[in-house]
């Protein structure tokens, strides 16, 4: 089926997310559209899929204009959506997620379960997906739950199939197979949007290419197009895609972790006997899919999590046991994953995130008040140091985008004097321009000759960082490696294959 | 550093789970001890059959002391083997805790029996009837829950079928139609509840506070302006008449426990199982389970949330109001103040304690009733424990409950939050 946007304007208030977006993708075509996070790519496709109402603008499918009320409509036209975030419910088995909302039902309302086994089955082993119908979907691991989201698309028949951020929460491998799937697709006359903000993905699989910015189509491409003419594309300006890093002068180690063990309230264990040691001066970057353990590391070191045993020492000292103020105070400068939820209070001001974590006591202190003059003026400071784009140290700080947020929680990290920095997902939702101010602000402190600890789930992230990589799966690290370790290599790594 | 290197012995396993074999040796401590060792030589009898049953089975009659003696024992033995599972780092069977909960239950009634008669029948028969407004209730909390609303307005919605009935049926002189109104009663509160949570996004809990407050007050002040004046006119409904089924309804013990019963009762037996079959078995259940798991998932398949939500809590609101009307019509056959007395929160909890499955709810709120009833009867025999302290059975057994069973119970993801679209 051939789908046509023809002129798509959404907004949310006074910002435009979709300025009259047109693009065109033919029956059987791979269409890449590329865009760096809060470009609008995800906006546009939820108008599409008819979670949004467009302002302006026609979808045309197959030269017809169609308006979709809902996602119910959409899905009737033929349109399927793999979302970013899955739309399964974990607590329902294959079966019962592909079929809700088109059940096969015997008379009376019954659902008729074989059936919708026999479907899973059916499209399953069409495309060698091997995805049991009565496992429950909690219990796969992502890449076959991604599966089990084609699967419910393509059991209602779905012409259209929109991809969105698809290769977010997949291992480098499991990445290689659902492209071979959406080569597949396409090969079967499955019309397939892809979108992603990772340029190597586009160049491997996209027959065509259409590059947006801050919600505007701003040029097509295609695949043939090289990395930095597609970035340069995406940002608007030339792009160093590389960071420029001095040569390592390690110093002595100083964060020793030993046989760290952790286990949540269910007694499953989390992180399981992660041993290494990071150098003073040297970056020591943790890989991995998302969920195998980052999160729980980071936060055991920093004092968050129970249940905690082994041995954590930073410059000799142990810090297993002490509490999060004690551990921040022995000089732990540390980037939460998620900064809206860990990192900031949304509702308070720059100026009062920037002091967030020195409201005991110190030079923000004043008596039992606080020092106004003193924090109004630390935050005018680190505006201009970290180029904080904000209308002023009073405004709060959830109005600003992304990549500011992120500047804000690091201005505030880096101005205590550090032991040690740990970072996770530091630039995740960022813009380009503020991930290359990060990376070099990251690599300034390393050159300081503090040790630093970064997560990500990146591999372009953590191979231009990092002076060591270790790779963590399943709360083990399975592997510490140089940094110039081939992907594949790192792949095999993360999928928990030892070399 | 080799790659995935063993698990070393030196770090600490995961924690034991002591809660429940130390709340069942608890049980078991008691039953050896207070009634066993302590108990009570006289004679218990358990009386099967009363005066007017077509057959009638023999009372047993034992020693309570020794039968106490062999229920301790076994108590014992129940909960030795819940430490020995947990020492084992295994789940403690449903069963064993199960079992040794009711060989509790029976030494508690020999040990208080003991001299006396435990009437079997009177028991049970008295249990439902005392449970039948908390299952109603409990159903409702489970249907409403499920789709992802709190319905914290249970107890309102039981208060309102209850005056609704008994007005109802008193004005029309007909007790179908009291029944009919409790439930278009319970329906009404229960869509208001709907319409300023899912409408205007008020806290789901705030609104049933409120309303459950309001109902209250609404149906004091009509009492008191009323029907205390003119009792005759509006609050002589009269009761719902014992249907016995024919032959069934003459077996021993089960008879007259499941066959000789009021409409509300069969109704209510009836509608355990239907609202499991929908929930579970219908594309309307897995509909409701979805919006109350993830409603974004189930809008992006085509499912309206908060169409879903408002005419499953509307129905919910039914099954509610139909058990008010088993307060009044279905038992006194006069609307009192405030006779609901915190039965729509015992059903809140016996729908947690039920896992947010009917028929565990239904249980749960059994146990209340029981429990209920056997403070009544413990009441009536002029049992030597005070008064006071029999009073707290029911929270007590509630409580008991909880901590053991309940564990990891999980609810509906949603539950109680509302679907706002961007």
């Amino acid at each position: 089926m051939k789908l046509e946007l023809r002129g798509i304007t959404k907004r949310f208030g006074s910002l435009v997310a979709n300025d009259s977006i047109s693009l065109t993708v033919q029956p059987g075509e791979v269409h890449a559209l590329l865009g760096e996070n809060g470009a609008g790519k995800s906006t546009l496709m939820n108008v599409l899929y008819g979670l949004y109402q467009p302002d302006e603008g026609q979808i045309l499918l197959d030269d017809e204009a169609v308006v979709f009320a809902g996602p119910g409509d959409a899905m009737q036209a033929g349109i399927g959506m793999v979302h970013q975030h899955f739309m399964l419910i974990p607590v329902f088995t294959v079966a019962e997620n592909v079929m809700l909302g088109h059940e096969p039902t015997h008379a009376g309302g019954v659902l008729d379960l074989a059936k919708a086994r026999e479907l899973v089955r059916e499209i399953s082993s069409r495309f060698g997906f091997e995805i049991s119908p009565d496992a429950l979907v909690s219990d796969l691991p992502v890449g076959a739950q991604q599966r089990v989201e084609i699967i419910k698309a393509l059991s209602r028949d779905a012409k259209v199939l929109v991809l969105d951020e698809p290769t977010a929460v997949l291992t480098p491998q499991e990445t290689d197979e659902l492209m071979v799937i959406m080569k597949q697709l396409a090969a079967s006359g499955t019309s397939i949007v892809f979108i992603t903000h990772k340029l190597r993905e586009v160049q491997a699989v996209a027959d065509t290419i259409t590059v947006i910015r801050l919600g505007k189509v701003v040029g097509e491409a295609e695949p043939t197009a090289s990395s930095a003419e597609l970035a340069s594309l995406m940002v608007g300006r030339d792009v160093d895609l590389t960071v420029d890093k001095p040569p390592l002068h390690a110093g002595a180690d100083a964060l020793v972790v030993t046989e760290l063990t952790h286990f949540d309230d269910h007694g499953q264990k989390l992180l399981d006997d992660v041993s290494f040691t990071v150098r003073a001066g040297e970056i020591l970057a943790i890989a991995g899919v998302q969920g195998n353990g980052q999160t729980e590391l980071t936060e055991a070191i920093l004092g968050l999590r129970h249940r905690v045993y082994g041995s954590v020492k930073l410059g000799g000292r142990e810090l297993v046991g002490s509490s999060v103020r004690d551990i921040l105070d022995a000089g732990v400068g540390y980037v939460p994953e998620d900064r809206k939820k860990d990192g900031l209070v949304g509702e308070f001001s720059v100026a009062e995130n920037l002091m967030l974590d020195r409201s005991f006591a110190g030079p923000f202190t004043k008596g039992l008040g606080v020092d106004f003059a003193h924090r109004d003026e630390f935050a005018r400071e680190a505006i201009g140091e970290f180029d904080i784009r904000t209308p002023g140290g009073s405004t709060p700080a959830g109005r600003l985008s992304g990549g500011n947020q992120q500047k804000v929680v690091l201005a505030r990290e880096l101005s205590r004097d550090l032991q040690l920095f740990i970072a996770s997902q530091p630039t995740r939702g960022v813009d380009v321009g503020s991930i290359e101010f990060i990376h070099e602000r990251i690599v300034a402190v390393r050159d300081s000759g503090i040790p630093v600890l970064i997560v990500s789930t990146e591999l372009d992230e953590i191979t231009a960082l990092a002076d060591r990589i270790a790779v963590m799966y399943r709360g083990r690290i399975v592997d510490i490696v140089p940094s110039d370790t081939p992907r594949s290599t790192l792949g095999q790594l993360m999928a928990g294959v030892v070399a | 550093m080799t790659a995935l290197a063993p698990v070393h012995e030196t770090v600490a396993a995961p924690p034991r789970n002591w809660k429940t074999p130390i709340v069942l040796s608890v049980l078991a401590a008691v039953t050896f001890v207070v009634f066993g060792l302590l108990g009570n030589a006289q004679e218990v009898t358990f009386r099967w059959s009363e005066a007017d049953d077509t057959i009638s089975l023999a009372s047993l009659v034992v020693a309570s002391q020794p039968l106490c003696l062999v229920l301790g024992v076994l108590t014992l033995l129940g909960a030795g083997f819940a430490y020995y599972r947990a020492y084992r780092r295994e789940k403690v069977p449903l069963w064993v805790s199960i079992g040794v909960g009711a060989l509790f239950i029976i030494g508690l009634f020999a040990n208080v029996g003991a001299g006396a008669t435990v009437p079997v029948v009177f028991i049970l028969t008295g249990a439902i009837g005392l449970s039948t407004a908390v299952i109603f209730g409990s159903l409702a909390g489970v249907v409403g829950e499920r789709v992802g609303v709190a319905n914290i307005a249970i107890e309102g919605q039981l208060l309102a079928g209850a005056f609704v009935a008994a007005v109802v049926a008193s004005v029309t002189d007909s007790l179908f139609l009291g029944l009919i109104a409790a439930m278009i009663g319970g329906a009404l509160v229960s869509m208001v509840l709907a319409v300023f949570s899912l409408r205007y996004v008020v806290d789901q809990i705030v609104v049933g506070v409120v309303l459950n407050v309001l109902v209250v007050g609404i149906t004091n002040f009509f009492y008191s302006a009323v029907l205390s004046d003119n009792s005759e006119e509006f609050n002589f409904p009269g009761t719902l008449p014992s249907l016995p089924i024919p032959l069934l309804s003459s077996i021993p013990v089960i008879g007259p426990v499941f066959f000789d019963q009021r409409i509300t009762t069969y109704v209510m037996f009836l509608l355990i199982p239907t609202v499991w079959f929908v929930l579970f078995k219908t594309k309307w259940g897995l509909r409701i389970r979805a919006v109350g798991e993830h409603p974004l998932a189930a809008d992006t398949v085509g499912i309206n949330v908060n169409n879903t939500r408002f005419w499953t809590v509307t129905v919910a609101g039914l099954i509610a109001g139909f058990g008010g009307a088993a307060l009044t019509i279905g038992s006194v056959g006069a609307f009192v103040r405030e006779m609901s007395a915190g039965q729509g929160f015992i059903a809140l909890a016996a729908v947690i304690l039920g896992r947010w499955n009917p028929w565990l709810a239904a249980v749960a709120a059994l146990l209340f009733g029981f429990s209920r009833n056997f403070r009544i009867w413990a009441g009536q025999i002029g049992s030597p424990i005070p008064p006071d302290l029999i009073a707290m059975t029911p929270y007590l057994v509630t409580l008991i409950a909880v901590s053991v069973l309940v564990g990891k119970a999980v609810a509906p993801a949603a539950v109680g939050k509302p679907y706002i679209k961007e």
